[in-house]
């Protein structure tokens, strides 16, 4: 059975459609990402899968539990940890610990065996009466996240989990989500950060409340199979989008810093000749390649017909 | 049961190292306790006094020491014509002035009627007001001591009136104030530790952490409420004891029956402070709303500072929702008349339904907030 199955789940915020008929499932020990700019509806899918806000229609189960009959029973199920790394910034490192575990009806024996599995799995040993508040971002982030998973949960919610934390400790924090997930535990996490999405098993993109694509990482890219994804380098590179859009064997152009990506309409069309008519136009480009279209061409892509269908 | 203690436990642990927090509910109160103690005060002293005496006979010199012997009047200075009272008035130096008629001494003499003339700056009235009486008081004692071996039986009055002021003999506006005082620090404690505390916790992103978790409505406003009503029942008790000390006041009644009261009254605002979180999403607006809801009302419509009889009608049908109207009654009540409970239970009893009402109002809307 599969961890998460959503249905048709729609939240109405009075006229204001923010999550629009929703429908994915996500298998044990999943890594699922849940990809969408801000306001795309990620946090309210979040919430009504938490069994924090009830969902206008449809319907969805998270371990196995109906969240519209018992979502007192899915929070006993579920870890969630928001980008916030909500922790009492008075209280120290123990004492989160310890509340977060009663509040979930941990105590004596049990509660100290997780308090240890925690300490150790964020590295927080010897930082253990420290107060939350003079911890550095990425010992606030795994401590937020221990104090998420306490009670065992088999399904975990992450809520744009690496805001504000160095790269390094992104890298860390991904390593102990793998580990999480090798171990049998599923994970749904949203995230804005494209690189991120690449550790997820599968992703969703979500755009305007509705669900725009969803797959693995290369299923997502076969947006581009018959559209190769060029990147040309020029020292203007403004100018180089404006006269690459006007060529007709281009379908449509995206800057990406310095470079300028361009998605052709046909596969055979010839880079190198590209580059000639944009030298002849006085344009000057340091290298024309294909190259992998990366999540973000997909990201821009899939938004930009789910917008052009209405 | 564990979870509420757990909310209970980290709530006293955070305000013990929160000094912010702490200051509110220990320094505020003792602030607000000396700050209005001592300049919310009807009792005028050391009015500046002018005196012009035409008289210049030992009759008249007895009026004058008279008025400074009373601790009221401070004697500014001596006016040598109506201008320099003029003068004096103008410039602020005196707020009275007592002019003595050339003739006093020799009409007192003489067993008639003599006439003192008492200046007050009306610019407060009810500064003057309340100068005026003092003035009429020291005269009148006066001139029964000035000639008591002449009081002529047939001249007296048929009907005189002997006033005598209960509870509060003197008149001190302080014994009247401070009941008050104490009811308007217990509300502002309560009210804005526990409102801060909740919007604190949403602003942090706690509170939707705990609301992921398995934890009721009730067992986090009880959590959350035990360590408040401590505290505030501790501080509020803290600025009685401070109030006897400071301010004279009396315990002319029960404890326990002031326990009882200050806890249903405690138990309303905490509840009041619950209400404003869940309405406010930032500190700031958690704060104003308790000034909107709690402070502005405590001050105004309680009877505090302004006798709730003398408002207008449907001002003072706003105040029955007012709970400090019902404090004020039940705390005057024990502390300064020794009254037992039959006086004041229609008092505890209204106490009672407005914390009821508001706490549950309170836990409506924090379950609510999952629509």
């Amino acid at each position: 059975m599969d961890a998460i199955a959503v249905r048709d789940l729609t939240r109405k915020f009075g006229d204001f459609i923010a999550v629009d008929r929703i429908s994915f499932d996500v298998k044990q020990g999943e890594i699922f990402g849940f990809l969408g700019s801000n306001g795309a509806g990620k946090s309210t899918t979040i919430r009504m899968l938490c069994g924090l806000l009830a969902p206008t229609s449809g319907s969805a189960t998270v371990g196995g539990v109906d969240i519209r009959r018992d979502p007192e029973g899915v929070k006993r199920r579920i870890g969630y940890m928001s980008q916030r790394f909500s922790l009492y910034e008075q209280l120290t490192v123990n004492q989160n610990i310890t509340f977060y575990g009663v509040i979930y009806g941990l105590g004596g024996a049990a509660l100290d065996e997780r308090r240890r599995y925690v300490l150790d799995l964020g590295r927080l040993g010897g930082l253990e009466n420290v107060r939350a508040r003079d911890l550095a971002g990425g010992w606030r982030q795994r401590l937020a996240l221990g104090c998420a998973i306490l009670h065992e949960p088999s399904i975990i919610f992450l809520d744009e989990p690496t805001g504000g934390v160095d790269p390094l400790s992104r890298r860390q924090f991904w390593r102990l989500i793998d580990d999480l997930s090798a171990a049998g535990t599923t994970i749904l996490v949203t995230t804005h950060y494209l690189d991120e999405a690449e550790h997820c098993h599968r992703l969703a993109l979500i755009h305007a409340g509705r669900l725009a694509a969803i797959g693995t990482s290369a299923e997502l890219r076969e947006v581009f199979s018959g559209r190769p994804v060029l990147e040309v380098q020029a020292s203007q590179p403004v100018e180089v989008m404006r006269a690459l859009e006007t060529f007709e064997d281009v379908e449509k152009t995206s800057l990406f810093g310095m470079s300028v990506h361009a998605v052709l309409s046909a596969p055979d069309v010839d880079p190198a000749g590209l580059a000639d008519r944009l030298r002849l136009l006085g344009l000057e480009v340091t290298s024309i390649e294909r190259v992998h279209p990366s999540l973000e061409d997909v990201f821009l892509d899939v938004v930009e017909r789910a917008g052009a269908q209405g | 049961m564990y979870t509420m203690l757990a909310v209970g436990g980290k709530e006293l642990r955070q305000v013990w190292r929160d000094p912010r927090t702490l200051l509110i509910l220990l320094f505020i109160p003792a602030f607000f306790l000396l700050l209005y103690g001592y300049a919310l005060n009807f009792d005028i002293r050391h009015i500046a006094l002018a005196v012009q005496d035409r008289d210049g006979t030992p009759k008249s010199r007895e009026l004058i020491s008279g008025f400074v012997n009373s601790g009221y009047f401070d004697l500014a200075a001596v006016a040598r014509s109506e201008a320099d009272i003029e003068r004096l008035m103008n410039t602020n130096e005196i707020r009275a002035a007592l002019v003595i008629p050339e003739d006093l001494g020799r009409r007192v003499r003489a067993g008639e009627r003599a006439t003192v003339q008492v200046l007050i700056n009306g610019d407060n009235a009810n500064t003057a007001t309340t100068v005026m009486g003092y003035a009429l008081r020291i005269v009148t004692s006066i001139s029964g001591q000035l000639q008591p071996e002449q009081r002529i039986v047939e001249r007296a009055p048929p009907l005189t009136i002997e006033p005598r002021v209960w509870f509060n003999p003197e008149l001190r506006s302080t014994l009247f104030l401070v009941p008050g005082l104490i009811a308007y620090i217990a509300m502002i404690t309560a009210v804005v530790s526990t409102a801060l505390s909740v919007v604190r916790e949403k602003e942090r992103g706690t509170m939707e952490q705990v609301r992921m978790a398995p934890v009721g409505t009730a067992a986090f406003i009880i959590g959350k409420t035990i360590p408040y009503f401590g505290i505030s029942l501790a501080s509020a008790v803290g600025v009685v004891l401070a109030s006897m000390a400071l301010f004279d006041l009396p315990m002319r009644g029960s404890w326990m029956q002031l326990l009882l009261a200050l806890s249903l009254y405690l138990v309303g605002a905490l509840g009041t402070g619950l209400f404003v979180s869940t309405v406010a999403d930032s500190q700031q607006m958690a704060f104003q709303m308790a000034i909107v809801v709690a402070f502005l009302p405590t001050l105004i419509l309680s009877g505090f500072i302004f006798p709730i009889s003398s408002m207008p009608g449907f001002v003072q049908l706003l105040t029955y929702v007012v709970p400090a109207r019902y404090f004020l009654v039940a705390l005057r009540s024990i502390v300064l008349k020794g009254a037992g409970p039959a006086a004041f239970w229609p008092d505890l009893v209204a106490l009672a339904v407005y914390a009821t009402s508001v706490m549950a109002l309170a836990s409506v809307r924090l379950a609510r907030e999952r629509r």
